[in-house]
């Protein structure tokens, strides 16, 4: 019964092999490396539902495959972003002010420096003096270690805190979405260093790549995405693959009975739950260069709640499900949202997509959830004959006078 | 012979109601014991006891040669320590494969880190199919185990204890829903289980109890009301009164 790892997971090659010929797909047709056919701002979009699909992987670990229904990991990815985005933002504001004090007969000191970058980012919130969280801001190097740092601290501690006190099932979705909410909160005052409501802007612009485009910035990023998905996916089979999945998925149908079996089900749950987060942190550090703007409001619990429907319409507990679904909602999403799907006149109303989308959605997650349980990656079961177990039958037992069904179904 | 696992005194209210009143039990490192009582008499608290679920208020529990307290300690440690469960109503993973069931039994490291790279070698491998097909299920091994009759699941519950290799085994009503033919089976393995570790049984049918042939416990609203052998402890008239006679 031994095989491979890629042998046990058909899926990844399969996964990876789609991946890549998208990828390729996409660069020929950009305008940079390519004929033109796409729009930069397309690719973009194309590039950020990458990272969408990375961080519902991270979802369905925790969610699909150890049943923890958590509603904060778009905190995770969005406080991804803000560690990115405070170099970003600094670096850049930086050469500006490098620039205009070019002129000036004294060159300019350190201090006369940050004193100018401080200005230029936070006079927005009227604060003087660079926020201590910002000491690292000028360092890529640190800044990027604290995309997996503070997030995998985060959750560490948050889970630590839960899981030890034995909270479950839907206290323990509520919990998550009040740690979503309060950070939320703290993140829109102005006095939380991260310039309030304002956010963090201009990320899309790369310190020290001026001379690069757009266009094949775009496509860059695209790759990375492309590579993030790539190794998360990758990661994540090896994680469900063998028996530590086998645990997860133990956990989720019955935790007690695994803790009888000498599991400590805390520590798993724990470690599931902050290595989801660092994946989440990762992808969002990705994401939100490409969207190029971050506040606040990217960490409002229904950001998770989404996230969950995603994973929940592309099917649970198949990482290629948590991915499909993230693809196909988030982008016709983009697409009713963004303007471009057709009205309907209905004569005495006219439906505009725009408002109705959310209703369309509603109305699918309803139906998926009723009639089709495992989602857009139920498909591919059927399609694989991975049909769930039919549990009756009439040949019960291992030796001749053993229980009928009638009498096993009482 | 010194005692495997020494509960001594032992109580625990629930919302005032005294599920566990002062018991004391011993068994022996190679010792089959019935415990037996009517509904409500504490047999699964005291279970839950042994195992970590449930915290007494008072009295201690110790367990091995050097009188490992397992108060202090979580049920995945106290299951790791060497105590096993079998739960009334086969509690097997369904949506898992009889090989993973037992994969995941079988004695090994437990933390998150070793159990990620761990990878079975051929031994493992041997070992699972050699435990499938002590408990019939040889040819079963790829089935999910939601697939299987309720018999078959005990059967898988039951060779996932062996694969812990549990130095006690905690067996709650083992036949119910069994045949006479499976019930033979189950007595017979029991028995020689209790050879090698210690097997507490609890169980509601006397006949089944007639058939282990060992030492008896009697459980009567939290502590034991008499021990022995089934012919002794069903002549003492406090017994019938309680139990028997109903």
């Amino acid at each position: 019964m031994k095989q491979s790892f890629i042998a046990r997971n058909p899926s990844i090659l399969i996964f990876l092999g789609a991946l890549a010929i998208f990828t390729l797909a996409v660069t020929l047709l950009s305008s940079a490396y390519g004929v033109d056919f796409l729009s930069t701002s397309f690719i973009k979009t194309l590039g950020k539902t990458l990272c969408l699909c990375l961080v519902a992987i991270a979802m369905d670990l925790i969610w699909g495959y150890a049943g923890i229904l958590s509603l904060g990991h778009m905190a995770f990815f969005a406080l991804g972003g803000y560690m990115v985005g405070m170099w970003l933002m600094y670096a850049r504001t930086e050469t500006i002010v490098l620039a205009s004090l070019q002129g000036s007969v004294l060159p300019a000191t350190p201090e006369e420096v940050v004193e100018g970058v401080t200005t230029q980012i936070f006079g927005v919130v009227g604060a003087s003096d660079l926020p201590p969280i910002w000491s690292f801001a000028h360092s890529l190097p640190i800044q990027l270690l604290l995309v997996v740092v503070v997030p995998g601290l985060l959750a560490l501690a948050f889970g630590w805190l839960a899981f030890r006190s034995r909270v479950t099932g839907v206290y323990l979705s509520i919990l998550t979405q009040a740690m979503t909410l309060a950070l939320a909160l703290y993140l829109f005052q102005n006095d939380s260093g991260l310039r309030g409501n304002n956010g963090l802007s201009g990320l899309q612009n790369i310190p020290g790549l001026d001379d690069v485009g757009q266009d094949a910035l775009s496509v860059w990023f695209f790759w990375a995405s492309a590579a993030a998905l790539g190794g998360g996916y990758v990661i994540a089979a090896f994680l469900v693959s063998g028996k530590f999945g086998s645990v997860l998925r133990a956990i989720r149908d019955d935790e007690q009975r695994v803790r009888f079996l000498g599991y400590s089900v805390e520590s798993y749950k724990l470690f599931i739950f902050t290595l989801t987060a660092i994946i989440a942190a990762i992808a969002g550090a990705l994401y939100y260069p490409q969207a190029g703007i971050i506040n606040p409001a990217e960490l409002a619990p229904i950001a998770s709640i989404y996230l969950a429907v995603w994973v929940a319409i592309g099917g649970r507990g198949r990482l290629y499900g948590a991915v499909i679904g993230a693809a196909f909602v988030s982008l016709v999403s983009s697409w009713f949202t963004g303007g471009r799907a057709p009205d309907i006149p209905l004569g005495f109303y006219t439906i505009q997509w725009v408002d109705w989308w959310l209703v369309l959605l509603g109305l699918s997650f309803v139906l998926v959830t009723l009639y089709a349980p495992r989602g857009f990656g139920g498909l591919f079961d059927r399609f694989a004959r991975r049909v769930p177990p039919d549990r009756h039958g009439a040949d019960l037992g291992p030796d001749t006078g053993s229980l009928q069904q009638a009498e096993a179904d009482k | 012979m010194s005692a495997l696992l020494e509960v001594s005194g032992i109580s625990v209210s629930f919302d005032g109601f005294r599920a566990i009143n002062n018991l004391s039990f011993s068994i022996g490192p190679a010792e089959l014991r019935a415990v037996i009582g009517p509904n409500g008499a504490g047999k699964t608290t005291f279970m839950d006891i042994v195992t970590g679920k449930t915290k007494p208020d008072s009295g201690t529990v110790t367990f091995g040669e050097k009188a490992l307290s397992l108060l202090k300690l979580t049920e995945a440690q106290i299951a790791q320590a060497g105590v096993g469960r079998k739960f009334q109503r086969p509690t097997v993973f369904e949506d898992q494969t009889v090989q993973d069931n037992l994969i995941l039994a079988l004695k090994a490291r437990r933390n998150p880190v070793a159990v990620l790279f761990w990878r079975p070698r051929q031994a493992d491998l041997t070992r699972v199919e050699e435990l499938a097909a002590q408990v019939g299920l040889a040819g079963a091994l790829p089935r999910k185990a939601g697939e299987l009759s309720h018999g078959q699941k005990q059967w898988l519950e039951i060779a996932m204890l062996l694969a812990q290799e549990p130095r006690l085994l905690l067996v709650d009503e083992p036949a119910a829903g069994m045949t006479l033919a499976e019930r033979e089976q189950t007595t017979a393995l029991l028995v020689d289980l209790a050879r090698t570790r210690a097997v507490v049984v609890v169980e509601h049918d006397m006949e089944f109890v007639r058939r282990l042939n060992c030492k008896v416990t009697v459980l009567h609203e939290g502590s034991v009301l008499a021990e022995g052998t089934l012919a002794h402890v069903t002549k003492d008239q406090q017994v019938i009164d309680v139990y028997l006679g109903r």
